[in-house]
């Protein structure tokens, strides 16, 4: 069964029950009903017209749900079994689901579980497995998000930056489970890129795919952290590079630049060069400056401190971190890496223990303990 | 999205403030105190922040590997009653912040004369997940 489908029809089939006058809270339940009835009958029996199958069976799910409500409550009102007419939905409707899913009363893990529900067609029990929490856990999670956003009306108007950062943080902070939520960032920006012209969902949907085009190079065989400038290039996925260098080259020419578009331009700065140590540093120590003028990230200027180093030398590099605050995550290791280019050893070895201890996550943790461990044995030896 | 634990153990914490140990509430005292543990965690589900919650028995042993082809040898307790870890909730949180909050109210659970116990929870994170994008 091709589960991608089932997916990716999801956003539209919600919209047509909302058309059809259902509340979004009952019909987003419908399709969730339909989508797990799908994945159990769909393998042995395939329908010819895969969006007719879901439409007819959360209508139908919708109104047993409707009239169990209704005799619980003892009503006697009278359910409409036939849909009320509505304009044909179509990427409107998919842009208004985003939307509504990233709706700014929603806390950051409530409009990414919604999202990946609504938009993604993903189960309640994948979004579980897939951040680590037990499955009636999620569906309170959305269950409850679902009640903040029931009084937005569908066809409000919404921000496509709080959609762009929930697709970021699908993308960047996802654990490796059995979904890949890498993948279904990717994908469900690429739908939002059709349903909607911006050059910030472009340079999102640009620096996902450069990213991702660095995945099989950027750890080891025994799961350990490979650094940028030591990963095996050969191994990047040149397609990837030149699909999000074209969406990102049409984006810039554009001129209206936004902060995911110059954080793409740095990955494909990256991409661009055969090797490390062709890097164009210059030019990124210049995207930096522009991140910095949009954002005015302290992440953003640590980060430009790394290319500064890179750029004018580890000294420079020395001199723009000591203008930061060093509580900020990641400063000690960037101390030290820094400290190191400079030939500072016992300085290097001493932070890299330090921000090891710091790190946050296990990944960082070994692979600052490992550069610790290095320099200390250099040093012995 | 970041996960908590909250441990609750006596290793190094000062007294809490109602320090009556257990068996010396009443027995009323004691069904309020598990009661309101319950309602916590539940309240938590309801929330969707929820990971787990686990009470363990005190008798333990230490054990350690003792070479190839032997079996692993065991030892103890040595841990007093002081050192022991009675427990733990993990939670699922938007923010330290978040986590600190629940971790007040947790310490609320009431102990002799139904006023709270003010015990001293321990807060540790979880290592998060490796972020794909970090240039």
């Amino acid at each position: 069964m091709n589960e991608a489908l089932l997916r990716s029809l999801t956003p539209s089939v919600l919209a047509v029950l909302v058309r059809r006058g259902a509340d979004f809270a009952a019909a987003e339940d419908a399709v969730q009903d339909a989508l797990v009835e799908a994945l159990r009958v769909w393998p042995a029996d395939p329908p010819r017209d895969a969006k007719g199958w879901l439409v007819t069976v959360a209508w139908r799910k919708f109104l047993d749900a409707t009239r169990a409500d209704v005799a619980r409550r003892r009503r006697e009102d009278r359910v409409d079994e036939e849909p009320a007419p509505g304009p044909a939905p179509g990427a409107d409707d998919t842009l208004q689901l985003y939307f509504l899913c990233a709706h700014p009363s929603l806390t950051p893990s409530s409009a990414v579980a919604l999202t990946l529900r609504a938009v993604g067609g993903l189960t309640t029990r994948q979004i579980a497995q897939a951040y680590l929490v037990p499955e009636a856990t999620m569906a309170q999670r959305i269950s409850r998000a679902k009640r903040t956003v029931s009084d937005v009306r569908f066809d409000q108007p919404g921000d496509v930056a709080t959609v762009l950062r929930v697709l970021y943080l699908v993308f960047n902070e996802g654990y490796s489970g059995d979904v890949d939520l890498a993948a279904e960032a990717i994908r469900l920006t690429r739908q939002l890129a059709a349903a909607i012209d911006h050059p910030e969902v472009a340079g999102l949907l640009a620096l996902m795919l450069l990213h991702h085009a660095r995945r099989a190079a950027r750890t080891a065989p025994d799961g350990s952290l490979v650094p940028l400038a030591e990963q095996d290039r050969g191994r990047w996925d040149t397609a990837l590079i030149a699909e999000g260098v074209g969406i990102l080259q049409a984006a810039l020419a554009r001129d209206r630049l936004g902060e995911f578009q110059a954080q793409a331009a740095i990955a494909a700065l990256h991409a661009d060069a055969p090797t490390a140590a062709e890097t164009d540093w210059v030019q990124i120590v210049e995207w930096y400056d522009e991140l910095t003028r949009l954002t005015d990230s302290p992440v953003v200027r640590l980060n430009r401190a790394v290319a500064v180093g890179e750029a004018d030398g580890p000294r420079a590099g020395l001199a723009a971190l000591a203008a930061l605050d060093d509580s900020l995550p990641r400063h000690t290791a960037v101390a030290a890496y820094l400290h190191e280019r400079d030939g500072d050893l016992a300085t290097a070895a001493r932070l890299y223990a330090e921000a090891a201890q710091k790190a946050p996550n296990l990944a960082e943790r070994g692979h600052l303990t490992r550069q610790a461990a290095r320099l200390n044995a250099r040093r012995g030896g | 999205m970041a996960k908590y634990l909250l441990l609750k153990h006596y290793r190094g914490a000062p007294a809490p403030v109602n320090n009556v140990p257990m068996d010396q509430w009443s027995p009323e005292e004691i069904s309020a105190h598990m009661q309101y543990m319950n309602d916590f965690a539940a309240r938590l589900e309801k929330t969707g922040e929820f990971v787990d919650g686990q009470a363990l028995a005190p008798e333990g042993a230490w054990v350690r590997y003792d070479g190839e082809g032997r079996p692993p040898v065991t030892d103890g307790p040595f841990a007093e009653t002081k050192d022991l870890i009675a427990g733990w909730m993990i939670i699922d949180v938007d923010s330290y912040e978040r986590a600190v909050e629940l971790a007040g109210e947790l310490s609320a659970a009431p102990g002799a004369g139904g006023k709270p116990i003010h015990e001293w929870l321990e807060l540790r994170p979880f290592y998060g997940v490796t972020p794909t994008i970090t240039e």
